[in-house]
This record gives structure tokens, C-alpha cells and sequence, in this order.
């Protein structure tokens, strides 16, 4: 597939080819299931409360100084100005008029330094909450959020992910938890691949087709039962309940109403879908929304970008709060790394890892909550500096998840996030 | 005596604090006016470079116009207000500001009898207002993108205005009526892995017999984030709309700012991209260039003097250039 970043980093290809699984693996593994978390009684509690997340990945590196950490009238300025928000003394970029109306829901982390400028390791580090090493791989946010959060909603999967077109099946993104917990990509919003019944197969002759599997399957159990046996049959029951309820992806189901005030482009339409999956107890759920890798024209791209952004995520956070979600579910915008304040001879912005920002709300973040500051043209962190790995914690610790905990893997206990480093605190209520 | 292109060279340059935006000539040759990345106006002596600053917009000025008789400059940028300034003056004080879009005002350009003057801009709204009084006189709608150039029809019955898409929309001055359309959408692409619509009729200009309309901008537009990109100028013949000429660069990178046609009936281009800054000169029956001339650094607009021999140019590395359309002077011994 081709790179779509400007940079053409080999990073992407390599992580879109792992889009590109079927369902046949696929519907397969979608087993959610919280049997291996470390403290069983909290993860009973936190299925109860159903949590969910959603996280909006803006792909290539959103700009901070045209979204959250505006510096009009600098020399790293720009032309955009900055507009006044629903939290008092809070400006954003006057490219977010619609998001500035609900930030009264949402904080602002202003002092992100994660020291790295390279499209797949800052997308790493900000999905994982752990710098890539040779030495181990690390579960991305979704599968923890999916191993955390979802008990086994009637066979949907705990971890989604709305790709803006040119992939399906699965992710292999939750590295140790396995592949019950990898992403299932849903390709430009449509349905999980292979999800639904062929046409040329009735719902008779389908019926009997399963039947005729369980009794094989149970006389194959009755002599040679093993767990992998029962991994199997599990994980054909899971698919089948999962085609059951494709509906649950169907967004035709939604209020025509609901498609004109999200907008009916692909943006649009996929937050309207993460509203759909959140309200039908999916536990993680990650929107894209590409490309801000704006070497070129960076002014130009984010009007056009952001304008795109503005009005379906706005409306999202207003449904969520309007809905009662966003007690229980966390929202999260975030990048592999912000833009440089610098300003190229193109008019473009360049990766940046050093002073950036990330919007989040609901669960227990403080609604209108400004951490950490830039200094005046926005170079360097100023106060209260924090990395992927403090947001990381950020994120779990909203939701109820113990983030300090472990995983029990087969009698290893894996730390769920870096133990070297610790939440925001003030962060969350 | 005529120009000659293929003798072009640097006769002057000087610097400002922050990278420079745009620029154009007072027409009576006493002055260049440019715009700057700190929210700033310079008027430039031409014969010293003696520098003063205009100070009235909150964001970046994208767009210049002086008046033929050079009395007033119109300055107008991101913050979409309109400022109406005196020339000549030594401590210069806005004559009038007025609110005049939503958002970014990407171009200003007035009537031929210097009576009207018209604005674009990233609402999509063409406008235009009384160069006297500012008020507006009229507002057109029609464009569905951003609007990127507008230009006045040389007899001042037409205005032109080009917008991102490629679509340039003829109206008529005295209604507002849509006349007609071009559809330059060579200059147009939408990438659909990055999710990016990228390049627009970045100028416009009509050569002196009028019978030729030309779009400047961009196409081959492989890696829009990444400033991958090549010059073009579509040349249509102006009462058919026929396409007569696809004017191109070979082995340049960049977009063109801005096309302006000289008397002596070529094309000039400021072409500033990956590969530097160039002036490009096409003849109108020539689809390649007969002449390019690299700048020391890339530019980001040019303007012709009224006398046709000197080009303005402003850079990223905050200067402004004057080039001769001559051989040099040869130096006195």
C-alpha cells in the first residue's frame, strides 16, 4: 500500500500491512475476557461500570500551535488566531469554533515532551505508553482497554479500529494479551470483513452447516478435549454471535438527522459510528483522521483538516455528554508527535516531539483542566512537563484501571504501564 | 528600450526580520511594499531601501494593491479585515479598516479605473466594495472551496475569481451575474491517502492583446504534504475558452505565486518550491520556458514595475529582491 505520509516513512507500511488480516483469523479470535487481569474483583467492577474509550488519532502529526496551544503574534505563530473557548481564560485556534463551544468537557495537556520525531516510534510510544525496544513488544491502549474493560459483550469485540479506507481484519496490536485482543479494523466504517452470511448460503442451510460443526466438534471432544479444542469452539461461537449482531455496525441505523449534523464525509460518518459502538457497550474504539504530516502548506492543509475535524468531533463530545457517556467513557485526541513551531520555507511545519499537546475528557479528567504551558512562542515545555508514557497512565487511571498493576501471563506478572513513570494526577477527579 | 529576460540579474536586495508573504510596486516606481510573517506591511524606498512598517492586521497580510495613481495601498490578510493606508505618508496611519470576510482574505485586486475594489477569500465569497468609501457594493456566491486569485477583466466589465478546485468564475462587474466558468482542474488534485484537496489557481493574468486568459499553479502533485509538485499554467483563449497552451517547467519543483503578463507579451512566473526560486518566462506559443532565472533563495511572489524592466520579489529568507529585466550596467573604470 502506499505510504500516504509526506515523509514516506517505512514505518506505515509496515503497520498498514498488518491491517490487512481477514476475518477468517479474525472473527475467530474476537474473544474479549478479563480472566488474566491481575485483580479480578476491580476488573468485575470496571465491566459493570462499562467504561469505554475512544481515541481520535490524528495521523501524521496534528499541529499544536493551530488547535490546542495556539501563539498568535510570534514568530512560530502563524496566521490563525486564537479564539476564546467555554472555559474561561482557555484559548484555542480559531480553526476549532464548533470544539471550542464543549471544551468546558474536555482538558488540555499543553507540556507533552516525548523527545521523538519519527512517525512510527512516536505513534508507538503514544499507543503503547512505552518507547519501542528490540527486546519486547508492548499491548497498544485498545487491546488493554479491551482485556480491562470489555467482559465478553455478546461477542463483539473490545477493540476497534475505524480506518479511513484500505484495511480490514485484524491488528496485531495487543503483542502479550494475544490476538483475542488485537484490533478489528473496520474498513472506511464498514462491517468486519467476512462478518456477514454469503448470500448464497440460506439461513436453513447455514443453520445446518453450524449444527453439523457442533457435532463434530462435540464428538471430537468426547476423546481428544484439549484447551486449544475448546479455544477453538469458543472462538467459532464468538464469530458467529459477532455475524449475529453485525447490525451493531450497520450506520444506516442511525437518524438521517444524526448523518446531516456529524457531516456525511468519512470523518463524519466514522465519529457517528464510534458513537454507535460506545452506545452498544464496545469497549475501544479508535477514529482516524488523516493526514496532518503538513511539511508542505501547513496553513492550508490544517484550515482544510481541522474545518473537516471541528463540527463531527464537537458533536460527538456534545452527544456523549448529552447521552450520560462521557461519565464512563474517556475521549482522547491525540498524535505520534505535534508539528515545529518553525516555520519552514514551504510554509510547512516539520515533526516535533519536544512541546505538544493532547485533548482528553470524560471518566474521571477534570472537565476544563489546562495542564503544563510552552513558553511564549511555544519551543520548549515550561511547566509541568509529562511524556507518552504519564499519559499512558493518564488514559487506564481514567477509566478505573490500576495502571500501577500487572497482567498475569501465564504466571508472569507484566506490568499494564511503564512502572518507572505515573499518572497525571491533578488530571483526574 | 526593450527588456531582455536572458540578461536578467539581481540589482538590489534587503532584508527584513521575519520571512517575507507578498509584495507589489507603487506604480509611480517611489516605492515596493511587502508583507512579512510578523503580521507586518514594509514600504521599501526603491532607490535606497529605506524601510518603514504598516501595522494594522493581527495576522498575516497575504494580499497588496496600489492604486494607479499611487495614492492608496489596500492591504488585506488572515484576520479578513480590509485597510485602506495612505502611500506616501511618513508615519503611516490606517484611512480605514473594514471587516470585510470570515476568515482569510487571500486576494485583492482592483478595477481597471481604480473605482472598485474586489476580495476573495477561504469563505468562498467573492466581494466587492467602493474604492472611496468602502462600502460594499456587491457579493457573490457561486465557489465551492476556498477562494484562492481574483482578477479584473482588463476593459473592467469582468472580474475573475479562481478558487481551489481549479474553477474560475467569470462575473459580470455591473450585476454580479455568473457569466460563465473555466474549469482549470489540471491545476486541482485530491489526494486521497493523505485526504487533501491541493492546489487551486494560485494567479491569474490576461496578456496584453486580451485574447489570452491564463491560470497559474501547480500539478503533478504526487506528495502534496511534502512539497512534491511541479509548475503549470494553463493559457486558454479568452472569447472560446479553448485551452491553447499547458506552459510547464521541466525539472523545477515548486508552484507558481504568481503569473504577470509583460507589455512585450510573455509570461512571467514566480516559481518557489523544493527546487528554490525561479523567475520563469514563457513566450504564449511555447509550451516550455525560454528562460529561467534562479534567485538566491525560494520565492513567494513577484510584482513587475510599471516600467516593465524591474520584478519585486520577497523570499523566505526575509528579503526583498529587485531584478533587472536587462544586462547589468557595465561598472565605470
Amino acid at each position: 500500500m502506499k505510504c500516504t505520509y509526506a515523509c514516506q516513512s517505512a514505518e506505515h507500511l509496515l503497520a498498514r500491512r498488518s491491517f490487512l488480516g481477514g476475518m477468517a483469523a479474525g472473527v475467530g479470535a474476537v474473544v474479549g475476557g478479563l480472566g488474566a487481569l491481575a485483580r479480578p474483583a476491580l476488573s468485575d467492577q470496571l465491566v459493570k461500570e462499562q467504561k469505554r474509550i475512544i481515541v481520535v488519532n490524528m495521523h501524521g502529526g496534528l499541529s499544536q500551535l493551530e488547535s490546542w496551544d495556539p501563539k498568535p503574534g510570534t514568530d512560530t505563530g502563524g496566521p490563525f488566531r486564537a479564539i476564546p473557548t467555554s472555559v474561561p481564560g482557555l484559548q484555542i485556534s480559531e480553526l476549532l469554533p464548533e470544539t471550542a463551544k464543549v471544551m468546558h468537557h474536555l482538558a488540555v495537556v499543553r507540556s507533552i515532551n516525548t523527545a521523538e520525531g519519527d512517525h512510527g516510534k512516536g505513534a508507538y510510544m503514544m499507543l503503547t505508553g512505552r518507547r519501542q525496544t528490540p527486546a519486547a513488544e508492548f499491548p497498544q491502549i485498545g487491546a488493554v482497554a479491551a482485556k480491562s474493560l470489555a467482559a465478553d459483550r455478546a461477542g463483539l469485540p473490545g477493540h476497534i479500529r475505524i480506518t479511513p479506507g484500505g484495511g480490514g481484519g485484524r491488528g496485531n496490536d495487543s503483542a502479550y494479551l494475544g490476538p483475542q485482543f488485537a484490533s478489528v479494523a473496520l474498513d472506511n466504517g464498514k462491517a468486519p470483513a467476512n462478518s456477514a452470511r454469503p448470500a448464497n448460503v440460506s439461513e436453513q442451510a447455514d443453520g445446518q452447516r453450524q449444527d453439523f460443526r457442533r457435532k463434530a466438534n462435540d464428538h471430537f471432544a468426547s476423546k481428544r478435549r484439549t484447551a486449544m479444542t475448546d479455544a477453538y469452539t469458543s472462538n467459532y461461537e464468538q464469530g458467529l454471535q459477532l455475524m449475529q449482531q453485525n447490525h451493531v455496525f450497520d450506520l444506516t441505523k442511525e437518524p438521517e438527522k444524526d448523518h446531516d449534523r456529524y457531516g456525511k464525509h468519512d470523518f463524519g460518518r466514522h465519529c457517528l459510528l464510534a458513537r454507535r459502538l460506545v452506545e452498544h457497550g464496545i469497549a475501544f474504539v479508535q477514529v482516524s483522521h488523516s493526514n496532518y504530516d503538513t511539511h508542505n502548506e501547513n496553513f492550508n492543509f490544517h484550515f482544510e483538516q481541522m474545518g473537516e475535524f471541528d463540527k463531527p468531533f464537537a458533536t460527538l463530545v456534545t452527544d456523549l455528554a448529552d447521552r450520560g457517556l462521557l461519565k464512563h467513557t474517556l475521549i482522547v485526541v491525540l498524535s505520534e508527535f505535534g508539528r515545529t513551531p518553525n516555520i519552514n520555507q514551504y510554509y510547512g511545519r516539520d515533526h516535533w516531539g519536544n512541546a505538544w499537546s493532547v485533548v482528553l475528557g470524560g471518566c474521571r479528567v477534570q472537565p476544563g483542566a489546562v495542564i503544563g504551558k510552552t513558553n511564549a512562542n511555544g519551543t520548549a515545555v515550561s511547566d509541568r512537563q509529562v511524556d507518552h508514557a504519564n499519559l499512558f497512565h493518564t488514559y487506564l487511571q481514567a477509566t478505573g484501571v490500576d495502571s500501577l498493576g500487572s497482567f498475569d501471563i501465564g504466571g508472569r506478572q507484566l506490568p499494564i504501564a511503564d512502572p518507572a513513570s505515573s499518572p497525571i494526577k491533578e488530571l483526574l477527579v | 528600450m526593450p527588456t531582455d529576460p536572458t540578461k536578467a540579474h539581481v540589482a538590489s536586495q534587503w532584508a527584513h526580520t521575519s520571512p517575507l508573504i507578498a509584495c507589489r510596486f507603487d506604480p509611480l516606481n517611489r516605492f515596493v511594499f511587502s508583507t512579512a510573517e510578523d503580521n507586518t506591511i514594509q514600504r521599501w524606498k526603491l532607490d535606497s531601501g529605506e524601510k518603514i512598517a504598516f501595522t494594522a492586521h493581527d495576522s498575516w497580510v497575504f494580499a497588496l494593491a496600489v492604486t494607479a495613481n499611487g495614492e492608496t495601498l489596500l492591504s488585506a490578510g488572515g484576520d479578513g479585515r480590509l485597510v485602506w493606508w495612505p502611500v506616501a505618508t511618513e508615519k503611516p496611519e490606517p484611512i480605514r479598516k473594514v471587516e470585510a470576510h470570515q476568515g482569510w482574505i487571500r486576494a485583492v485586486t482592483l478595477s481597471p479605473d481604480g473605482s472598485l475594489i474586489a476580495t476573495v477569500g477561504n469563505d468562498q465569497i467573492v466581494k466587492v466594495w467602493s474604492t472611496a468609501d468602502g462600502t460594499l457594493v456587491r457579493q457573490m456566491s457561486g465557489h465551492e472551496n476556498q477562494i484562492y486569485s481574483a482578477l479584473f477583466h482588463p476593459t473592467g466589465q469582468f472580474l475573475l475569481s479562481g478558487d481551489l478546485l481549479g474553477i474560475v468564475c467569470q462575473w459580470e462587474v455591473a450585476t454580479g451575474n455568473l457569466v460563465r466558468k473555466f474549469e482549470a482542474k489540471e491545476l486541482h488534485s485530491y489526494n486521497g491517502g493523505q485526504g487533501v484537496h491541493f492546489g487551486g489557481v494560485r494567479s491569474m493574468a490576461f496578456n496584453p492583446q486580451t485574447q489570452h486568459f491564463s491560470c497559474g499553479g501547480l500539478y503533478k502533485s504526487e506528495n502534496p504534504l511534502g512539497a512534491v509538485l511541479e509548475p503549470l499554467v494553463n493559457v486558454y483563449e479568452w472569447e472560446s475558452q479553448k485551452l491553447v497552451q499547458s506552459q510547464i517547467a521541466e525539472g523545477i519543483k515548486g508552484p507558481l505565486w504568481r503569473i504577470v503578463n509583460h507589455p512585450e507579451s510573455y509570461l512571467i512566473g514566480a516559481c518557489g518550491g523544493n527546487s528554490g526560486g525561479f523567475l520563469l518566462f514563457w513566450r504564449p506559443d511555447q509550451n516550455k520556458e525560454f528562460h529561467r532565472f534562479q534567485l538566491p533563495n525560494l520565492v513567494r511572489d513577484l510584482d513587475l514595475s510599471s516600467d516593465g524592466i524591474q520584478i519585486a520579489t520577497i523570499h523566505f529568507d526575509k528579503h526583498l529582491r529587485i531584478t533587472r529585466l536587462e544586462a547589468k550596467a557595465e561598472a565605470k573604470t
